[in-house]
């Protein structure tokens, strides 16, 4: 069994995207630490509803590590001090007895904040639109699995694929720049031969959009890699760089 | 234009620029320890390198590489600082595995940029300044004309002075930083890396890296110590 905790917790609270906002303190006590992030929070909210004041608004939905919702920045990091874990794969048996937790929004022009610690992810909706997509008829299951592909090849994209889009990475980034994500999808598909035949055109519309929606340009810090709950690697970031820069050179 | 218009693009640009001078560093550097050896053969390569066609294009060469990498390190720069906005963390720790020369590339290119004014202070006003000037009909007096390929000279007189020979050793190590990033980065950001070539690059870029400011170093140590040719 885990040890219960008290601690202190510092939530910024923000009415709306345009509001000031401020940290508020609360204290929580006698937590069990294997009470999760999220479920600390819902506890925090119930006792913020019965004091009839309102309750923190914070982004969630599968709460077991594959929706990409969750986006809590904790104690200075984006998904908390674990690594390769999502905030909903947090447990408070991370934390100490007396510590101060403190929670941030994932903080980039990119994302704004639309209320307390949930911010807009829309942007990578729209880049996603620009072409992280395949629009040629590849044929069913079976289809695909009379193409052969290398082993190495497959699992390279699998993991470029395990992007659960969350935005850690722009979160993390001194820059403000998404090329994690983007790279991991243009990756996802550039490996595979039903992908290679969009790859130009894809690469080109997904880094123009990137581009418009004012994220930043990478400077290779690797925060964003160090902070993926998902461990998705800069190499992609090479090969959308390579891919890139060989769409541009052919045109 | 996408080397300009695009995010990528930029950064080629800061890449190809900044590889340019790196190879420029590795020659230069191979060149001073010369002067370690023989003084004869230091000057030689002065006068080689004074104002003649191809020493005036290679500076002007060099001159744009610095301007355009300079330009662009502080484009990159505001865009980033706008794309993060203007609402900081209030607590932001360093996750493993990020440099701290990445995150301050900025900061050491300021002090190499600095360092290389008074590099050119230091040299270049003395050497191929005055032959340029001299060739444009200009007057400068006998003593420095005489002295324009005396690169062992200048070397000798300036590293005397402990300040100088202190500043020049801040100069060297700020690059150390700015490069041991800057070299695997720029290779990154060219699509030449991927997670077996990560290691090779990064080992590849600390080796010439170091090479390279030991090779520096070694010229600003023996003008302090007098040592070899650089001795009285
Ligand atoms: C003039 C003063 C300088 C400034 C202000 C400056 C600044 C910067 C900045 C901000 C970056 C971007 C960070 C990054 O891309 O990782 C950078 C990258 C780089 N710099 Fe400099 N730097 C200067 C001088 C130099 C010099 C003299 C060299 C070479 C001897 C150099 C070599 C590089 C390299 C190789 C990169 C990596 C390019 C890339 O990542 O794509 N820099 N520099
Ligand atoms: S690359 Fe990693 S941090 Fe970025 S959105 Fe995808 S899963 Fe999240
Ligand atoms: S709530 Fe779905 S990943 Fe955390």
């Amino acid at each position: 069994m885990d040890k219960n905790i008290s601690f202190t917790l510092k939530v910024w609270r923000q009415r709306g995207p345009k509001a000031k906002g401020a940290f508020e303190t609360y204290q929580m006590k006698d937590i069990p630490g294997d009470t999760s992030f999220l479920e600390m929070l819902d506890i925090l909210n119930e006792q913020l509803v019965n004091e009839n004041k309102e309750p923190v608004a914070f982004d969630h939905d599968c709460r077991e590590g594959i929706c990409g919702m969750c986006s809590l920045y904790v104690n200075g990091h984006p998904h908390g001090p674990a690594t390769g874990a999502t905030t909903c794969q947090l447990y408070m048996r991370r934390f100490k007895d007396g510590d101060t937790i403190t929670v941030e929004p994932w903080r980039s022009a990119g994302f704004p904040v639309i209320r307390d610690l949930m911010v807009d992810r829309t942007a990578f909706d729209k880049i996603q639109q620009a072409g992280g997509y395949v629009s040629i008829n590849t044929g069913g299951m079976p289809d695909a699995n009379a193409i052969p592909i290398g082993k190495d090849v497959a699992e390279e994209a699998m993991d470029a694929a395990a992007c659960i889009g969350c935005g850690a990475c722009v979160a993390a980034c001194k820059n403000g720049s998404a090329m994690l994500f983007v790279s991991a999808k243009v990756s996802q598909f550039a490996l595979l031969p039903q992908g290679k035949v969009e790859a130009a055109k894809r690469v080109k519309a997904m880094v123009a959009k990137m581009d418009e929606l004012g994220f930043g340009n990478c400077t290779n810090t690797r925060a964003c890699e160090a902070e993926c709950p998902k461990c998705v690697s800069i190499s992609n970031i090479a090969r959308l760089n390579r891919e890139f820069i060989k769409a541009k050179l052919k045109d | 234009m996408w080397l300009t218009k695009s995010s990528v693009g930029r950064k080629v640009i800061m890449s190809v620029s900044g590889v340019a001078l790196v190879l420029f560093l590795l020659f230069h550097m191979a060149m001073n320890l010369v002067a370690i050896f023989s003084t004869e053969g230091y000057n030689m390569i002065c006068e080689f390198l004074g104002a003649n066609w191809y020493a005036l294009v290679g500076t002007a060469g060099l001159a744009a590489l610095v301007v355009v990498h300079f330009v662009y390190a502080f484009v990159l720069t505001i865009q980033n600082r706008k794309a993060r906005g203007s609402q900081r963390y209030a607590v932001a720790e360093r996750p493993k595995g990020v440099s701290w020369a990445s995150q301050n590339m900025l900061a050491l290119g300021i002090i190499v940029v600095v360092g290389l004014g008074l590099h050119l202070f230091n040299f270049w006003a003395n050497m191929q300044l005055p032959e340029v000037l001299h060739k444009l009909g200009m007057h400068v007096d006998s003593a420095t004309m005489a002295s324009v390929a005396d690169g062992s000279g200048y070397i000798a007189k300036t590293f005397t002075c402990p300040v100088y020979a202190a500043l020049y050793v801040i100069w060297l190590a700020a690059l150390w930083f700015h490069l041991t990033h800057g070299f695997w980065s720029a290779m990154q950001t060219l699509g030449i890396n991927n997670k077996v070539w990560f290691c090779r690059w990064k080992a590849i870029g600390n080796v010439i890296v170091t090479l390279i400011i030991l090779g520096f170093l070694a010229v600003v140590v023996a003008g302090f110590f007098g040592l070899g040719a650089l001795g009285a």
